[in-house]
């Protein structure tokens, strides 16, 4: 989707705004939506994919004027909504439905500190076989589809090198849709500063991306 | 007892501003008062109250997540992994080759599911991490962002103007340095090694580390000999 979650290359967005001794959290609550996101996804009735693409369905004035955890606080509620977790009116009251079943046992402490250390789903299946290979001049497609997508509009239509094949991993196009995890390799594509910006870029400078297969065509 | 929502966060409100007389003023309405908490507050309080009531999430987990990232997970784990490279040759071929293995064998296990990429600095090449698309960082090594890493201002420009975030981040490069950005578009999570400052020759591990800052293992600063502050 073009949402504006998509910033690369904008220059309308000011200085960079570094806070000294910046806090992990800047008010508790921005913890507690931490902590209660990780182990809502935990509980595996969405994935990350899908996570962020509810970010990106954010209405773009709030996408901007939300703070980081205010968009995950949104898009939390939103999320137990459409999954059924809880309905509109238990988010409205805060307290459970009469007869509202109760969910399996909660994710405990101990089971939570054990799936930190598990990442994202990622393979070296040898029956998946890569597209493209380390050398390759390649070009990203020129593609706008209107769900989840991993391919930046810069870089799309740009021509680039694959400089390292990071191997199978899920494809979040039809992931964040639930449509299948098409797993499929991934590579790091080195595009120079002036194939993405053109003359008045660093003749020296370049910008790597990560891609998956269905991202790419030979150039 | 009043079940709307309004009700649950004036009760809320009450409760967290710990006196009555902070109730009262919610019921007289809208004006902002400094001891009644955000908006965020209360909407937070009221999702982790259902939500455990519903048996779906346990405050003790809860807890240990934001402990976990508040006091535990943090950028002195990834300048510890930096000073070894620094000081052991062997460590950091390791470490650029798998760096998930490299990370662990100092204890760092959180980052065993994760997909990272050391890239190393040199004179004549800088590399700096961002993710345009959201907030994509090697969390598992240097704990949650900072949020100028997450803003709307680093994310559009440090792929297009690199040169220039370097600049507001104190960081001046000679034109014929080749500047790498990174901008984590999948699962790959990155990690600047960088260039071990003259002059250091003489100081231990320990005090190797002490001089690696978040913002070098981003890529937006170099990490300065001793004495020296950004």
């Amino acid at each position: 989707m073009n949402g504006v979650h998509d910033l690369g290359g904008l220059q309308d967005m000011g200085p960079v705004q570094h806070e000294k001794d910046e806090p992990v959290f800047h008010a508790a609550w921005e913890g507690r939506v931490y902590g209660i996101d990780r182990s809502l996804r935990f509980i595996g009735k969405w994935n990350l994919d899908a996570w962020r693409h509810q970010i990106e369905l954010l209405p773009p004035a709030d996408y901007f004027g939300m703070t980081y955890y205010e968009r995950w606080l949104r898009v939390d509620e939103q999320l137990v909504v459409k999954h059924g977790l809880a309905t509109p009116k238990e988010l409205e009251t805060a307290m459970p439905d009469p007869g509202s079943v109760k969910a399996t046992p909660a994710l405990t402490a101990a089971v939570a500190a054990q799936r930190l250390g598990r990442g994202i789903p990622s393979s070296h299946d040898p029956k998946v076989l890569p597209q493209f290979r380390v050398g390759q001049r390649v070009r990203a497609r020129n593609m706008n589809p209107t769900g989840h997508t991993r391919l930046p509009r810069y870089a799309r239509g740009k021509k680039g090198t694959i400089t390292l094949d990071h191997g199978v991993y899920l494809f979040p196009d039809t992931n964040a849709h639930f449509q299948g995890e098409k797993r499929q390799h991934v590579y790091s594509v080195r595009f120079t500063a002036r194939e993405l910006w053109g003359m008045n870029a660093s003749v020296r400078d370049s910008v790597h991306l990560d891609m998956w297969d269905d991202y790419l065509e030979h150039a | 007892m009043d079940t709307t929502r309004r009700g649950f966060l004036a009760v809320a409100g009450a409760t967290m501003a710990g006196d009555g007389a902070h109730a009262q003023d919610h019921d007289h309405g809208d004006h902002a008062h400094q001891a009644v908490p955000s908006d965020p507050t209360l909407r937070v309080k009221a999702l982790e109250s259902l939500l455990v009531e519903k048996g779906l999430v346990d405050r003790a987990a809860l807890d240990l997540l934001v402990d976990r990232f508040e006091h535990k997970v943090g950028p002195r784990d990834g300048a510890r992994v930096v000073a070894r490279a620094w000081v052991d040759p062997a460590y950091k071929k390791r470490l650029l080759t798998d760096a998930p293995a490299a990370i662990a064998e100092l204890g760092y296990t959180a980052g065993q599911g994760e997909h990272m990429l050391v890239v190393e600095n040199s004179p004549k090449v800088h590399n700096l991490i961002v993710c345009t698309l959201c907030s994509c960082y090697p969390w598992a090594v240097l704990g949650l962002p900072p949020v100028w890493y997450k803003s709307t201002a680093y994310r559009s420009r440090a792929v297009i103007d690199p040169r220039g975030v370097l600049r507001e981040f104190g960081t001046q490069l000679d034109e014929d340095v080749e500047v790498r950005v990174w901008d984590s578009t999948a699962e790959l999570r990155y990690i600047v090694l960088p260039e071990r400052p003259a002059g250091t020759d003489n100081l231990s591990e320990a005090e190797l580390a002490e001089l690696v800052t978040r913002d070098a293992m981003v890529g937006v600063s170099q990490v300065l000999p001793l004495g020296e502050k950004a």
